[in-house]
């Protein structure tokens, strides 16, 4: 027989070991998919979580889609913490890559060691603009801001979409959707040769240290955790809600507006209609998958970025379409949010041995 | 310049067109937003829906086979979303989002091969009495059975809510769970079936878009409405009737955009259609800007999970 029992205290083990536990999940449901769609399971994942790390150049890759997941998250992980749903980073993400794009354009074969400075600070400044919007709503007029910062995403694709087609376009570029080539000044320095990894991943890696830092050493850290338990709690201690709300959306936008300069100042080196592969809603997932803590988000951040170059090696070799990435990170978060029901109950098997 | 009266009458009519999926999806997210479930999800049932019901159209070659099986592929999908919000009480904003990514993944999966497979007739009623008057003619007739079935939907969800006894347990349970529960009834269940409804909901309106309103299979073709049906809850303030209204205003923005650039207005194409996110944002913002109006609308218990301890 099978009881379920409450737990008094959620388990802090189990806190960490679900996310674990999903991964698995997923990829016993993934095989499973394979199998129905005529794949040999084994085999399909194989190409799916093996195969696109096993060399250099892969590994290199996974490190690429990993930066700007892990950037995102961490921005992420201010908002979701305080119990503000900012689902609109990938609109963030592409207004920093478009003010910053514009930037380093203006710049256009000029050199000079300021210049790159400039433009990633253009970026960050792009994405907290961005982020402002649905902070200052939901402050001042009390509007949703899931509904507010999503549609902000299609605006800003948009937008980007009109400038690469018609002003900003490359007045050599035989009419193809893109801006020029940035000068070498205004792009992120690879850091080997051949490989395309560039040095955005030491934005994301501040941004793991600096957020843990603020997580657990500062009084604003505390505000945060308090209010994302009880919003009630957190006016009775006489928190500055409004400051509060924007902080962690300015912040948040402006990791997902550095996301966005690493994706056009790295290997790419201009703007262009597709920017990101939805990054900005992928690392949701990753946020969450890493429990909203630094360490865990860079875990998270790498076993997600796999489903991406998964899904292509898997298209390439074996015909599957790429799209099964996202089922894949869909149901690492189904998974997830399931395992969570053991934080606070337990599942008690009372044998009759008799 | 004379206008011809029944070309006013053919931009309402797609105006109307346009606003269908739009008015299937809203009321149906509002039963399950009135029952205090906050679904997100919305974008990923309709996506399911579309391919579901084109890819069904395709293989058997039955409309009506076709229309069924897209609204149980969303009460399908939304069963993975009763069940986790419900039995394993996980947060509606998350799951609601991981259903959104997860129906997008799948019905592109789904869709590569009907990619380009042209879609089939769906058949319109009254079509002969088109002509028999200026204006109301092509704004009443010619149209497809889910095109009437939208237009009856506000009203019937309507009384529904205010009327009858359903209705009134479905309200009790979103407004305050526990003393429904007190009552003896069983609010999971409730929930469970108006999510499930939600999920039929949306699934047609998927099914309309791919084989009524633009009968083909393009992958993302939902392209955000299922958003702006969850805006339009909002602008509605819970209200069924409200809905039609939005999604009138809604629908007007996209058809205006194809005769704007008709007429060789000079914005640029992006601008046109970006207006209906825009706009959107600016309607959330005046609804919501009374936010005592907006308390006192909004079903008590919205987004909160229930559990009844033992």
């Amino acid at each position: 027989m099978i009881k379920i029992v409450k737990r008094d205290q959620p388990s802090r083990a189990i806190f960490f070991f679900t996310p674990v536990l999903a991964i698995f999940l997923t990829l016993v449901a993934g095989g499973l998919i394979f199998f129905i769609l005529g794949f040999k399971p084994f085999e399909a994942l194989k190409f799916f979580f093996i195969v696109p790390i096993a060399d250099k150049y892969g590994f290199s890759e996974l490190l690429l889609k990993a930066t700007p997941l892990c950037l995102i998250a961490i921005g992420l992980s201010f908002c979701f913490k305080s119990n503000n749903w900012n689902i609109g980073a990938e609109g963030q993400l592409t207004f920093g890559a478009i003010v910053s794009g514009g930037v380093a354009l203006l710049f256009y074969e000029q050199e000079g060691f300021y210049i790159l400075p400039i433009v990633i600070l253009a970026g960050a400044i792009g994405g907290m603009l961005y982020a402002s919007i649905p902070a200052i709503l939901k402050t001042y007029f009390n509007t949703n801001e899931i509904l507010v910062s999503l549609m902000l995403v299609y605006v800003s694709k948009l937008i980007l979409d009109y400038l690469v087609v018609g002003p900003w376009s490359n007045p050599e570029g035989f009419n193809f959707p893109e801006t020029r080539q940035f000068s070498d000044s205004a792009k992120l320095p690879l850091l080997f040769e051949g490989l395309r990894i560039h040095a955005g991943i030491f934005l994301a890696l501040a941004a793991v240290v600096i957020s843990w830092f603020v997580f657990y050493k500062t009084y604003l850290g505390f505000q945060m955790k308090v209010s994302g338990f009880s919003l009630k709690t957190a006016k009775y201690a006489g928190y500055k809600g409004k400051k509060m709300i924007i902080l962690v959306f300015l912040i948040s936008g402006a990791c997902a507006g550095l996301a966005g300069v690493g994706e056009i100042t790295g290997p790419i080196g201009q703007l262009h209609r597709e920017i990101s592969p939805d990054y900005g809603f992928t690392a949701i997932i990753v946020a969450f998958l890493g429990r909203l803590h630094p360490v865990g988000i860079i875990f998270a951040s790498l076993v997600v970025a796999i489903t991406y170059l998964g899904a292509e090696t898997a298209q390439i070799f074996m015909q599957i379409p790429k799209y099964t990435g996202q089922v894949f990170q869909g149901m690492i978060l189904f998974f997830l949010l399931a395992s969570d029901y053991l934080l606070f109950f337990k599942i008690k098997f009372i044998g009759s041995k008799k | 310049m004379i206008i011809d009266i029944n070309f006013i009458g053919v931009i309402i009519a797609s105006i109307m067109a346009s606003a269908v999926p739009l008015i299937l999806a809203s009321c149906g997210e509002l039963i399950t937003e009135r029952s205090g479930v906050l679904n997100l999800g919305v974008e990923g049932m309709m996506i399911i829906g579309a391919i579901s019901g084109f890819a069904l159209m395709t293989v058997t070659g039955s409309l009506i086979i076709a229309v069924f099986g897209a609204m149980l592929a969303g009460v399908l999908i939304s069963t993975i979303f009763a069940f986790l919000t419900q039995t394993l009480i996980t947060n509606h904003v998350a799951t609601g989002l991981a259903l959104t990514i997860f129906g997008i993944g799948i019905s592109a999966m789904i869709g590569k091969n009907f990619v380009g497979i042209p879609g089939k007739e769906f058949p319109v009623l009254f079509e002969g009495l088109k002509d028999t008057m200026p204006l109301l003619g092509p704004i009443l007739f010619g149209h497809s059975i889910v095109f009437y079935f939208a237009f009856a939907l506000p009203f019937i969800t309507s009384y529904f809510l205010k009327k009858t006894k359903i209705g009134l347990i479905l309200r009790a349970v979103g407004d305050s769970p526990e003393s429904a529960s007190n009552q003896g009834i069983n609010v999971r269940l409730v929930r469970y079936a108006c999510i499930l409804y939600g999920g039929a909901m949306s699934g047609l309106a998927g099914a309309y878009l791919s084989m009524i309103y633009t009968p083909q299979w393009i992958e993302n073709m939902t392209g955000g409405r299922g958003w702006i049906a969850l805006a339009l809850v909002v602008f509605s303030t819970w209200n069924p009737i409200k809905i039609l209204i939005g999604a009138m205003i809604f629908g007007g923005l996209t058809i205006i955009q194809f005769h704007m650039q008709a007429i060789g207005v000079r914005i640029p194409v992006q601008f046109l259609t970006a207006l209906p996110y825009i706009v959107t944002i600016i309607v959330l913002v005046v609804i919501s800007r009374d936010s005592r109006k907006i308390r006192l609308s909004t079903p008590s218990s919205l987004g909160k999970s229930f559990h009844k301890d033992n």
